[in-house]
């Protein structure tokens, strides 16, 4: 084994550990919001690190069988993680939103600015 | 060898998926149930990326572009839906 090998271990155990706490901070958590937060940030953050190991492993294999296919797959997963990238905090927002639109408060809260916002803007 | 570490890795990461499948079938509120089918898009284009990396198939990775990117359209669509109509 060499050392690349280890690099890909690191990065597949800190993508999985983070995917798992996301899951596992649906259920954890009390309302609506926090729940987005933790849920959105930490599979955000494990799908970062699972395509690092999947480029990791397609250049390496690039670099030993020089086959062209590997180049591909490498590209292609960065693209990928642009996209979500790009897509994830919007929709995050956009949930966040409508669910405080739509009459949903957030539990054992003390300050609700956007609240506070909207009654200022209605008076 | 290094195929089977990743398909045991998107195991894993398909059963956090199945966690948040709970989620979704417990949820008191509506906007909890949105939540959890994020989550889950978010979970289901890792483990797609990972299955391309266990299988050598490029094939699959695309695929996991395009469902990127169409769960972000429908989870837009259901947020305006529910802060009152599709207008």
């Amino acid at each position: 084994m060499s050392w690349v090998d280890y690099l890909i271990y690191a990065f597949l155990a800190i993508s999985l550990t983070f995917n798992a706490l996301g899951s596992i901070a649906l259920h954890r958590f009390p309302d609506v919001y926090t729940r987005l937060h933790g849920a959105t940030k930490c599979t955000t953050f494990g799908t970062i690190f699972a395509v690092l190991a999947v480029v990791t492993h397609a250049l390496y294999q690039l670099h030993v069988t020089g086959d062209s296919k590997y180049l591909q797959m490498a590209l292609h997963s960065v693209v990928a993680l642009i996209a979500l990238l790009l897509t994830n905090p919007v929709g995050a927002h956009a949930i966040a939103k409508a669910a405080h639109l739509s009459g949903y408060k957030p539990a054992k809260a003390v300050v609700d600015a956007y609240e506070e916002k909207l009654g200022g803007g209605r008076e | 060898m290094m195929e089977q570490v990743f398909f045991y890795a998107t195991l894993i990461v398909m059963v956090a998926g199945f966690i948040s499948v709970l989620r979704i079938m417990l949820g008191p509120s509506v906007p909890d149930r949105v939540v959890g089918v994020d989550t889950l898009n978010t979970l289901v284009v890792a483990a797609m990326i990972l299955l391309g990396a266990a299988y050598d198939r490029t094939i699959y990775i695309d695929i996991a572009i395009v469902y990127a990117l169409l769960s972000y359209i429908g989870t837009l669509a259901v947020a305006r839906y529910l802060q009152g109509g599709l207008s």
